[in-house]
């Protein structure tokens, strides 16, 4: 049963809102906040337990090892994985759609293989497959999105040339969340592999590996209430056991020689070298903060704010809300009319409001608006309706200035 | 945040950046449009925001007889561009470059001759705003590219 959060109940777990008590804070599907449950685990291992993983004989090695495979298994848990050793932990989203055109593209594409992405992409799930492409002949195809900001035609651009399909499950701009699970069955059926680009779906609804269908699945630590530098890919087990290694090191190996070496076990075969182990044990404890809140909650409080945000901006005369997706996230990209996007992030921010105002990393989506950029406010469990009305209010404003 | 404690940028008021003048030159820029009599032209980029920019200027024995930029971008950076333009044409190439290193420091280090300033002292509230000092600059690397000849893309990144 859907409960309702309560925002102001939850800001008091955010340290950030003592230090800045006015902050409207609207740029979650950027970084998100961190409660302090997530910087305590932090702490407490630096304080408490600060060794190496994997290598030590000693107790606190043994107790770091142990968080650290326990905050594995709880991302597990959290996105439905079958078993914990299908959970890489890696620096960030885009370090695992990187591992994934490595580890798996440049040995198992060849020319005239047909990698299918999308117009709604992120430059990180963009750039990564343009050079995989050009390494191994292949191509780079676009399923295209249409004015509203969704996917267009998608049935039709899968192929059985097409080898990989991309894809975002939410877009950063649109906030439109793609049909992961009919795309997966359907790039299946053709031979196809799914990779996901979870970066904005983790943190703000339940999802399931599973039930999506899909083959690999990467997303950040840090848009999901975690500490920075510490992201996540997914893959099926069988395929992340035929796949090579990423990066070479320690940690990789099962046994070293002078002239060869032989791979240690998934998922430590792509962990090499010193992992983030006090950002993987504050990603933990992100889970299991958004599990007491439940994902469900989130998901609900966030519809409810957007709901409120399109009918506050919606009553605003010369603002444009770009796309219209029947089914979308939290997040609303709008521009001022008249009003450069930077210009109109400025004025909010002597607000106390954060949005942010640029091309979100979807340079191809900006040029499909033709517009250079765009301001975009983006909500989280901590946001509440007066954090919307601040923003209608002080957009208000930011017209008088400028006309 | 304004007014809180320790922030950097409790004293600032954000008139101090947008001031009248820059909103007029935003709004009606001078010297805008491509210059047919152009002798050398140069392009400006600033992947940050976005902001593009082409300055057009004809040049003749050291001296810049007309000067004028196209493009798009944010208030700052329109302004920016607009008194740039103003205040180069008519100038020597030397006496550019002199303008140039002004406005650079201004705008880097906040501190400048105030008195031989002019039109530039404007710009003096970009200081304050780091994430702003960009839109600012990109017409004057793009006038100090022409004054030196080079005929590289000049990108703020």
């Amino acid at each position: 049963m859907i409960q309702h959060l309560h925002p102001e109940t939850i800001r008091k777990d955010f340290a950030i809102f003592n230090a800045h008590p006015d902050l409207v804070y609207l740029d979650s599907a950027a970084t998100s906040q961190t409660p302090i449950q997530v910087t305590d685990a932090v702490l407490n291992y630096y304080e408490s337990f600060n060794a190496n993983v994997h290598r030590t004989i000693y107790s606190i090695g043994n107790e770091a090892t142990q968080a650290y495979e326990a905050a594995r298994k709880k991302i597990a848990d959290f996105i439905g994985a079958e078993d914990a050793a299908s959970v890489i932990f890696t620096k960030s989203a885009t370090e695992a759609i990187n591992l994934v055109a490595h580890a798996w593209g440049r040995k198992n594409l060849s020319a005239g293989d047909e990698i299918l992405i999308t117009e709604m992409e992120h430059h990180s799930n963009i750039v990564p497959w343009q050079l995989t492409a050009k390494e191994t002949g292949g191509d780079l195809k676009y399923i295209p999105i249409s004015q509203e900001g969704e996917l267009e035609d998608w049935e039709n651009c899968i192929s059985e040339k097409t080898k990989l399909v991309a894809i975002t499950h939410q877009s950063n701009v649109f906030g439109t969340i793609n049909p992961i699970k009919e795309l997966a069955a359907k790039a299946h059926a053709a031979g196809a592999l799914v990779l996901v680009d979870a970066a904005q779906s983790v943190p703000h609804s339940k999802v399931n590996v599973q039930e999506l269908g899909c083959d690999f699945f990467a997303f950040s630590g840090h848009k999901m209430l975690g500490p920075t530098g510490v992201g996540v890919l997914y893959g099926k087990t069988d395929l992340l056991e035929k796949m090579d290694p990423f990066l070479g090191g320690g940690e990789m190996i099962k046994t070293v020689t002078m002239e060869t070496s032989t791979w240690n076990e998934i998922p430590h075969k792509f962990e090499a070298g010193t992992p983030n182990i006090a950002q993987a044990i504050g990603l933990g404890a992100a889970a299991d903060y958004l599990n007491d809140i439940g994902m469900e909650n989130v998901y609900a409080h966030e519809q409810e704010l957007l709901q409120y945000t399109l009918n506050a901006l919606g009553d605003l005369p010369g603002i444009t809300i770009h796309g219209n997706p029947k089914k979308r996230g939290g997040v609303v990209s709008f521009n001022v009319d008249g009003i450069h996007p930077h210009d109109a992030a400025q004025f909010l921010d002597d607000d106390g409001i954060a949005v942010r105002a640029g091309h979100h990393c979807a340079q191809p989506i900006m040029q499909k608006l033709g517009v250079a950029a765009t301001c975009r406010a983006s909500a989280y469990l901590y946001n509440t309706k007066s954090d919307i009305d601040k923003l209608h209010d002080s957009l208000e404003k930011v017209k008088s200035v400028f006309n | 945040m304004a007014g809180k404690p320790g922030y950097q940028y409790v004293m600032q008021d954000i008139r101090e950046l947008y001031q009248e003048v820059i909103l007029d030159h935003n709004q009606n820029p001078r010297n805008f449009g491509p210059l047919e009599s152009a002798n050398r032209e140069a392009e400006g980029f600033n992947p940050l925001c976005g902001d593009q920019l082409k300055l057009y200027a004809d040049i003749e024995n050291d001296a810049i007889k007309d000067i004028h930029f196209d493009g798009s971008g944010c208030a700052i950076f329109k302004a920016s561009s607009s008194i740039m333009t103003e205040l180069a044409k008519g100038k020597s190439v030397e006496e550019a470059d002199t303008l140039f290193d002004q406005f650079h420091e201004l705008v880097t280090t906040g501190s400048a001759d105030a008195e031989s300033l002019g039109k530039l002292a404007v710009m003096a509230g970009v200081h304050q705003y780091p994430a702003r000092v960009k839109c600012a600059s990109l017409a004057w690397h793009t006038l100090k590219n022409i004054l030196d000849g080079s005929n590289e893309t000049v990108t703020t990144e």
